[in-house]
């Protein structure tokens, strides 16, 4: 008996569709045609499961979607245990409000990266888009731990208020990167755009490239920060390539945002 | 029971359950990371005046340790969970946040766990950072030299202490040389320490004293110069010197391993008697009887 459940998308939706079911909780204990038969929203219409996907299998912890979903949102909402592993790309809101559990995207995701998450870990092989982990529009809070790792790119506002856990982006990030920050870390390693950190109170904004920073960050001194091996060593076991420049190397360390508390911290690598 | 021309005596060793912790300490070389644990594990030989008992247990390679700098292994057990905190609080918090370039890890996976850097954090009054990666909390306290990492809480389990051989020689050579080749035979069991000087104890103890509030004293019995006095030595003709080796480990079946090869070890180097410290079967849990070691695989 197989022990995942494939859901394979033959018919593309012509409009984003909103699919909150898409998780290994809700599929349990589902027959192929109980899965088939699940609510989800096509624009504002009401549509099921099955006028999308093939389904293969019954309610397994192990969901497996393939296809170009990236219009598909909501995949994982609310999570708190299983897997999601998704073969192509992946729409909004990508494990919204996630508690534990695994999602992988072997191909890019859309804005809205794990809004409200507070455990778990989802990984995105290619490229993410705006919003990665970070609160929601109106919320002071963002997410409160796990770990969202980007392989490729982001786009702005990466871990807006985030209050807890561990963003990396292998690639670049966009501008405002760790805004209104509360604490946790954030690892960039292929640059970001300006002001991060912008309204930071407590937290880790780490870049392997140089950055330009607002005139809110005081310098403190370079450092070769121990903590860091720790998280660069979780992320060299997670598939990120760190070099031993990065692992043992010096950081100059900015004090900031001034126009908050000032307790957060950018860390710049510094190839002297 | 006879090894070569060696006696072991047929008695047992009386060892007692303890708690201990593996804390693992890292620095930028290899000197700093032994100079933590030489100060960590100074005073710690018995549990009877020093509160606990540590000792280092290996060097660990930089690519086997949390962040990948050269490490040291140091077990340190003591008599109750609370006594667990406290101790590592205190040795952590004096002799490896002191100590320049160092961090500390928790070593040991166990299910129950007492806080540490939870309650050395307020050192950072205030400027301290949690950091929490991979589901493990530690703390960022700033220093003079920069930042001090350590684990939030380490895991600590049930242990034993009090293991123990009693080499009994007609000369002070024979009994010293047998101790210590013991001690490094037994130092080579994985989870097992020998909190004393190099692993030997020169001044054994007995349980209680003719004088009020002493909770150990001089074992009359073991002491050559008493023989002839005392009513109940335990000395044959021709001892002049005992030397005891105390090993502690993290499980009996390491214990059981480090025993016998401490014997074996021992025996090899030629000493007169190989006995062991009991009292009567009493006090400990646990009994390790010299000559069923001896039939234990090695």
């Amino acid at each position: 008996m197989s022990m995942h459940t494939e859901l394979q998308l033959v018919t593309a939706p012509e409009v984003p569709l909103e699919a909150e079911c898409l998780s290994p909780a809700r599929l349990a204990g589902l027959s192929q045609s109980g899965i088939e038969r699940l609510t989800v929203m096509h624009g504002n219409r009401e549509a099921h499961v099955g006028d999308f996907f093939k389904v293969i299998g019954n309610g397994q912890p192990l969901l497996h979607l393939e296809g170009d979903l990236s219009r598909v949102k909501y995949i994982g909402h609310r999570m708190a245990d299983g897997e999601v592993r998704v073969d192509g790309s992946a729409g909004m809101h990508l494990g919204a409000g996630m508690s534990g559990g695994l999602i992988h995207v072997s191909g890019d995701a859309a804005d809205w990266v794990g809004p409200e998450m507070s455990g778990g870990r989802i990984v995105v092989m290619g490229n993410a888009g705006h919003m990665v982990g970070s609160a929601y529009r109106g919320q002071s809070v963002g997410i409160q731990g796990g770990e969202i790792l980007i392989h490729g790119n982001v786009k702005n506002e990466l871990g807006s208020a985030m209050r807890r856990g561990l963003i990396a982006v292998g690639g670049q990030a966009g501008d405002y990167a760790g805004v209104n920050m509360r604490a946790g870390t954030i690892v960039v390693m292929g640059g970001m755009g300006i002001r991060p950190g912008a309204g930071m109170l407590r937290g880790s904004i780490v870049s392997f490239q140089p950055v330009e920073l607002l005139p809110s960050f005081t310098y403190a001194c370079w450092m070769r920060p121990v903590f860091l091996r720790f998280y660069l060593c979780h992320l060299g076991q997670s598939g990120f390539e760190i070099g031993d420049d990065h692992m043992g190397g010096r950081y100059r360390r900015y004090c900031g945002d001034s126009i908050e508390e000032n307790r957060g911290e950018i860390l710049v690598f510094d190839s002297r | 029971m006879k090894i070569n021309r060696t006696e072991v005596a047929d008695t047992f060793a009386e060892a007692f359950g303890m708690w201990g912790a593996r804390v693992v300490i890292t620095a930028d070389t290899k000197s700093w990371a032994r100079a933590a644990a030489q100060s960590m594990t100074g005073f710690a030989t018995s549990v009877i005046r020093c509160k606990c008992e540590a000792a280092v247990e290996s060097e660990i390679p930089e690519t086997d340790t949390p962040d990948l700098r050269p490490g040291i292994s140091v077990l340190l057990f003591a008599m109750s969970e609370k006594d667990m905190s406290d101790r590592l609080v205190e040795r952590v918090g004096q002799c490896v946040m002191t100590c320049p370039t160092t961090a500390c890890y928790n070593g040991l996976e166990a299910e129950q766990k007492v806080p540490v850097g939870q309650r050395l954090r307020f050192f950072g009054d205030g400027h301290q950072i949690a950091k929490v990666v991979a589901g493990r909390r530690l703390w960022r306290i700033p220093i003079m030299g920069g930042e001090f990492l350590v684990d939030d809480v380490f895991g600590i389990q049930p242990t034993i202490g009090g293991g123990n051989l009693l080499m009994l020689g007609a000369s002070r050579q024979v009994a010293l040389r047998a101790a210590t080749g013991a001690v490094e035979a037994m130092r080579d069991v994985a989870g097992v320490f020998l909190p004393f000087p190099q692993g030997v104890v020169g001044s054994g103890s007995k349980v209680g004293s003719r004088y009020k509030g002493m909770i150990a004293s001089t074992n009359e019995a073991y002491c050559p110069t008493l023989r002839g006095r005392v009513e109940h030595s335990e000395l044959p003709e021709g001892i002049v010197a005992v030397y005891e080796v105390v090993a502690n480990g993290l499980d009996e079946a390491s214990l059981r391993d480090a025993l016998r090869r401490g014997i074996h070890a021992a025996a090899e180097r030629g000493v007169d008697v190989i006995s062991a410290g009991n009292y009567g079967g009493t006090l400990g849990q646990y009994k390790f009887h010299l000559h069923e070691l001896l039939g234990d695989a090695p």
